[in-house]
């Protein structure tokens, strides 16, 4: 029947066209409502295919520069002491995935020696997120733990030394100013007393790391008191290097 | 010194990341991290005011106090002394202990130490107890303590490392004042930073054990071996007792294949913690450069 013949010639080039990628893209460039008509008009007697071909275009979200891979969004609940502890598992998640990368890739003239202090520096900061993990897992009610992170590492240049200390020494020293702020937070003096066990190396981390920038200077402790921030300040600064959005429910004053 | 951010030697790009994004799910706006981390580094004088907003201090965290203040001021003479800005105790003022490259080194410990003295008599006013008399010879244990740059280098490990040890068992007993605490913590993890560089530089640098900036097993590398009792712990204890604790060398990822081999395993989990001393453990380590014993 002609009428049959019309409408079937025109839903397969429509369907054709709609599979072929570059068409695909220039079916979704028609106008709205033209577009509906006319596939309705073309669809008449075709009811399923008609209600999927009408669909407005879909809406394809922007690529967040920050979260390329759309890493899942995490929440640090600071409803109690299992919030801080994520937060650590986070920063040494973070820490490790670093190191690790300093490692598998090291900058241009590496010394023996310098390669030795990031190699412990790596073990340190997987010893450290395992022990969150296993903490975490072990303490909390199911489901308490976050999941992995995604790093965005994109501003640090792991082939100049320059960079990977630079940013060493930030994610060093950003460590020792988290678990001293945190520690106010804390409900627990057991871990209090955990947390005081994993600072302290934070910070010969960030001695080494200080000195190796500027060998025998006063640069390895440059004040009397180190920092103390809260987690706040932590998670601002933290921020850029990681892709997952995170989120904070529950804070208490003076966070 | 009290300006340098945290983000100094970064990436003018990194900072301005730090200042965007998702500050607002944190409720900060458009905080500047930078701004804030730069507001962050306390004067001593504003700690010591924040600490004397207690009306009174319970007699519990006098006495940690005294005892860290102890501690301090055995470290700030030390140093004092072998610099050259006091003299040893047979009259004598030392002039080439310390190297000249050296001396930025031990110029920023004598500060430090000698700030932490002044915060610690600050906070407890007329509570402090007055300044023992030192033997750094530990009635002759180490005759050539100020003309041996050898024999300074072990026992300044050994303060530092102590320092830092006492420290952490102490913080727990500071929990009820929260701001005590925190103040204590920021000496904590500061006198961590001096006895990773004077370890490294025991070791000229080659960060090899046991001169590592962290501390391998109970590795004492000429220090006395009280100091580094039962730094060897890989077993982290999960809170609340009677929570068996975690052996932090045996987790599956930690002797998997990124931390290889398993002995690297076992070395690299002991340096990760760090490891508290009882008072009476520090007590014992330090008396004999006491002349006055502790009460």
């Amino acid at each position: 029947m002609g009428s049959n013949n019309r409408t079937g010639e025109g839903e397969g080039t429509l369907l054709a066209r709609i599979e072929a990628p570059t068409a695909r893209r220039e079916f979704l460039r028609w106008s709205g409502t033209a577009a509906a008509v006319a596939l309705l008009a073309g669809c008449s007697d075709d009811n399923t295919r008609s209600i999927v071909e009408v669909q407005p275009p879909p809406v394809v979200p922007p690529v967040d520069p920050q979260n390329p891979t759309n890493a899942p969004g995490v929440t640090l609940n600071f409803a109690n002491d299992f919030g801080i502890l994520n937060f650590a598992f986070a920063l040494e998640q973070l820490e490790a995935a670093f190191y690790t990368q300093v490692v598998a890739t090291p900058y241009n003239g590496i010394t023996d020696q310098e390669r030795r202090v990031m190699i412990d520096l790596r073990d340190h900061e997987i010893i450290h997120r395992e022990f969150f993990r296993a903490a975490i897992t072990a303490l909390a009610p199911a489901g308490t733990l976050i999941g992995n992170l995604t790093p965005n590492f994109t501003n640090i240049n792991f082939g100049s030394r320059e960079s990977v200390l630079g940013a060493s020494q930030m994610f060093e020293d950003l460590g020792v100013a988290a678990y001293n702020g945190a520690a106010r937070f804390l409900q627990s003096a057991d871990l209090l007393a955990i947390a005081g066990k994993i600072v302290s190396v934070e910070a010969r981390h960030a001695a080494a790391i200080r000195d190796l920038i500027r060998p025998r200077s006063n640069n390895y402790a440059p004040d009397a008191f180190d920092q103390a921030l809260p987690p706040s300040r932590v998670l601002a600064a933290a921020d850029p290097f990681v892709q997952n959005p995170i989120t904070v429910t529950n804070a208490p004053a003076g966070f | 010194m009290e300006n340098e951010t945290i983000l100094a030697g970064l990436d003018p790009e990194v900072m301005d990341e730090v200042t965007s994004r998702r500050g607002a799910l944190l409720g900060m706006g458009r905080l500047s991290a930078k701004l804030a981390l730069a507001s962050a580094p306390l004067a001593v004088a504003a700690m010591a005011r924040q600490a004397f907003a207690q009306t009174s201090l319970p007699a519990n965290i006098v006495a940690v106090l005294n005892f860290a203040l102890i501690l301090e001021e055995l470290e700030s003479e030390f140093y004092t002394i072998a610099t050259g800005g006091m003299a040893m105790s047979g009259g004598a003022v030392v002039t080439t202990l310390i190297p000249s490259q050296d001396r930025p080194i031990f110029d920023t410990l004598r500060d430090h130490e000698q700030a932490h003295v002044r915060f610690l008599r600050q906070t407890l006013g007329s509570q402090a107890v007055a300044k023992p008399t030192f033997d750094f010879t530990a009635g002759g244990a180490f005759p050539d303590v100020f003309t041996n740059y050898a024999t300074f280098l072990t026992l300044s490990q050994a303060f530092e490392d102590t320092g830092v040890r006492a420290y952490k068992g102490q913080a727990p007993n500071l929990f009820a004042n929260k701001d005590i605490l925190e103040a204590a913590l920021r000496i904590h993890s500061v006198e961590a930073r001096h006895a990773s560089e004077v370890r490294r530089l025991r070791g000229n640098f080659s960060e090899q054990a046991p001169q590592k900036g962290w501390i391998t097993g109970n590795q004492s590398g000429g220090a006395p071996a009280a100091v580094y009792a039962g730094e060897e712990n890989v077993q982290q204890g999960a809170p609340p007792a009677p929570a068996p604790g975690i052996n932090v060398a045996t987790l599956p990822a930690v002797t998997g294949a990124t931390v290889t081999p398993a002995v690297a395993a076992a070395t690299a989990a002991s340096e990760a913690f760090d490891e508290p001393l009882t008072r009476a453990q520090v007590v014992a380590i330090v008396d004999p450069f006491i002349v006055e014993p502790i009460s």
